[in-house]
């Protein structure tokens, strides 16, 4: 394949994953009254740069790998 | 009313997508060499791949805020579309049809049926297929354009304008790798955008066995059995005992047999994904892995609905009155988001609510200028042009398609009848395909003649079914009854789309049959080997790990299938 579609996945969630990890940290607690008193935003980010490090570590491992040597 | 307001951060995370949809298109654009890069992929896409846009072309905004809408109005009943309809249907189309479309490498669902049937009989899907895309793309253009207005007062016109843009940025590029790819991602953004809404949701209701008792008063206030909500099989047994108005029979053969066969066996839209994989095992799998994520999306489309339903009855007042003094289903989802989720949260819901739009639009213009090049353009207009001729034609017809589409968005805006009536005749057009193509891939004895007058009977027969009968409590017109004479009074509009689906399939199956007995064949054995199941040689797999075996994998589909509808019974 040309493009390996795990890196464009795997960017975007971490960056999305960092942006609400960060905003978690830094927002008013009162904001999450509606979410019924958890920090979702932070929660949540934490599991979005879960995926988006999932996606992206084995596409550049797999990219650092010499070409031939793969599947 | 502005039901949410947006901060820094969520716009943030739009933009983010934005950049990353087009940045997608950027990087394929090199890989876009020949036609068939454009329109089919190369056929170069694994299965988890064009899996997973199979699932996401289908999953357009209509879809999501559509089955939130029915979860609301109907309750967990509304799975049927998933757990009767759609993974059977995949599965299906898998396993048996699969092998026909790839095999024959056909580049179109109406280039298959020519090869089998036809020129006329493709010309005729040719036609209703294109103009059928463009003007669905529109209706669900508009229908999110207005979503956003109301719910967060954006501007109607630059709601269309911005996503017919972006959609047409990353086509254009990439083409459909490009769609497909975007697809992907645009799939796992609904995923992990809508499952925080989904979670918190059940935990603020208490989990199932709270939904399911906050429900109780639901169907007791209307007239049901208690369960009526929170089952799925219990209340099928009379059309009086359930919301949607059905029994069991309508159900299954109307909305699993009919229309989600026809649906997922015979729309280009879904269909092309699989054609563009990478091999013949490849194409087979790519139905059957798609019905795994499929069969758990009630629980993120469906629940949602039931979710808010329940809190409108408990809590009161959650969903806004509509103009009838009914609640409004169709924004069960943007006012849940709009309750459950902070700031920061709400910008990934939204953007998945964005995604799923894209999506469901980059597919109907992937498949339509596909069709429009391959089967009216390369056919009828101008043959036997070079290839870069044809690629350049699908680049033109990709921009002609969206604008199209905007077109047709403000029709609707405008005459709103008109599009109510054009997807009544295009429910006509569709209800009796499947039989056309049961009759060709398994019966060689069917003859072009027979396919294409079938299909104009089927349709004859959709309409004039219509025409006799009417939903209880409503006025003739487009919802049916419109030739005068009311044989048949349905309980529900649900209940009388099934029916004629039922009729206009069995319609066009009979006739399809006596004309192809009534004509002589055209084709012979060896022209049709590769297009009919009796004359193409059985495709074996046993050489691969059970878990890369398509048949293997369509039995623990179904089994997992048979076993949801038992727990959810």
């Amino acid at each position: 394949m040309n493009l390996d579609l795990r890196l464009p996945i795997g960017l975007m969630f971490t960056i999305d994953g960092l942006l609400l990890v960060g905003y978690g940290l830094v927002s008013d607690p009162a904001i999450y009254a509606r979410s019924l008193g958890t920090n979702v935003n932070l929660w949540w980010g934490v599991v979005l740069l879960a995926f988006g490090i999932g996606m992206l570590w084995p596409a550049v491992r797999a990219a650092r790998r010499p070409p031939d040597s793969g599947r | 009313m502005r039901l949410i307001q947006l901060g820094a951060i969520d716009y943030t995370i739009l933009i983010v997508y934005f950049a990353f949809v087009i940045g997608i298109g950027w990087a394929l654009r090199r890989y876009v060499r020949s036609s068939e890069d454009f329109f089919l992929s190369g056929r170069s896409i694994p299965s988890w791949i064009a899996g997973l846009a199979f699932l996401s072309a289908n999953l357009g905004a209509q879809e999501v805020i559509g089955m939130a809408a029915s979860g609301a109005k109907y309750g967990m009943m509304t799975s049927h579309f998933y757990w009767v309809g759609a993974i059977p249907a995949m599965v299906f189309v898998g396993i048996f049809m699969m092998p026909f479309y790839y095999g024959s490498r056909a580049r179109s669902v109406p280039e298959y049926l020519r090869l089998r049937f036809d020129e006329k009989t493709r010309g005729l899907n040719a036609i209703t297929f294109a103009v059928m895309t463009v003007f669905s793309s529109g209706i669900s253009m508009y229908a999110l354009a207005k979503l956003l207005e109301l719910v967060l007062g954006w501007n109607f016109h630059t709601s269309v304008i911005l996503s017919a843009i972006i959609v047409l940025a990353y086509i254009f590029l990439g083409g459909l790798t490009s769609a497909i790819y975007n697809e992907v991602l645009q799939f796992f953004l609904i995923v992990l955008g809508f499952l925080p809404l989904v979670l918190l949701g059940l935990k603020d209701v208490g989990g199932w066995s709270g939904l399911s008792a906050k429900l109780v008063p639901v169907a007791t206030n209307a007239g049901y059995p208690a369960g009526a909500w929170s089952e799925s099989w219990r209340n099928l047994g009379s059309s009086a005992s359930n919301p949607m108005g059905v029994e069991w029979f309508g159900m299954v053969m109307g909305l699993g047999f009919v229309l989600s066969f026809g649906y997922w066996c015979t729309d280009f839209l879904v269909i092309q994904r699989a054609m563009a994989a990478e091999s013949m095992t490849a194409a087979r799998r790519t139905p059957i892995f798609a019905a795994f994520p499929k069969m758990v999306f009630p629980f993120l489309v469906i629940v949602p609905g039931m979710i808010a339903i329940a809190l409108h009855t408990s809590r009161g007042g959650f969903l806004p009155l509509g103009s009838d003094g009914t609640p409004n289903y169709n924004l069960a989802v943007p006012v849940l988001l709009g309750h459950y989720l902070p700031s920061g949260l709400l910008g990934l819901g939204l953007t998945a609510l964005m995604a799923s739009f894209m999506s469901g639009m980059a597919g109907n213009v992937t498949a339509f200028n596909t069709v429009w090049t391959y089967d009216i353009y390369q056919s009828y207009i101008r043959p036997g042009q070079t290839d870069r001729h044809y690629l350049r034609m699908g680049h033109a017809a990709t921009v002609f398609g969206i604008a199209a589409s905007v077109a047709a968005a403000y029709a609707t805006t405008r005459f709103n009848n008109i599009m109510d009536m054009l997807q009544l005749v295009f429910a006509f057009v569709n209800a009796p395909l499947f039989a056309t193509f049961l009759l060709g891939m398994f019966w060689r004895r069917s003859t072009g003649h027979g396919a294409f007058f079938g299909l104009l009977i089927g349709t004859a027969a959709a309409a004039i079914h219509h025409g006799l009968t009417l939903p209880r409590g409503a006025m003739a017109g487009l919802k049916g009854g419109f030739l005068g004479t009311v044989l048949q009074v349905y309980p529900s509009e649900m209940a009388q789309n099934f029916w004629t689906a039922i009729v206009a399939w069995t319609a066009c199956f009979l006739a399809t049959i006596v004309i192809s007995l009534a004509t002589p064949r055209h084709k012979t054995d060896n022209e049709l080997s590769g297009l009919v199941y009796s004359l193409t040689p059985r495709q074996r797999d046993e050489h691969l790990v059970w878990y890369r075996r398509p048949s293997a994998l369509a039995v623990v589909a179904l089994a997992c299938t048979v076993l949801l509808n038992i727990i959810f019974w």
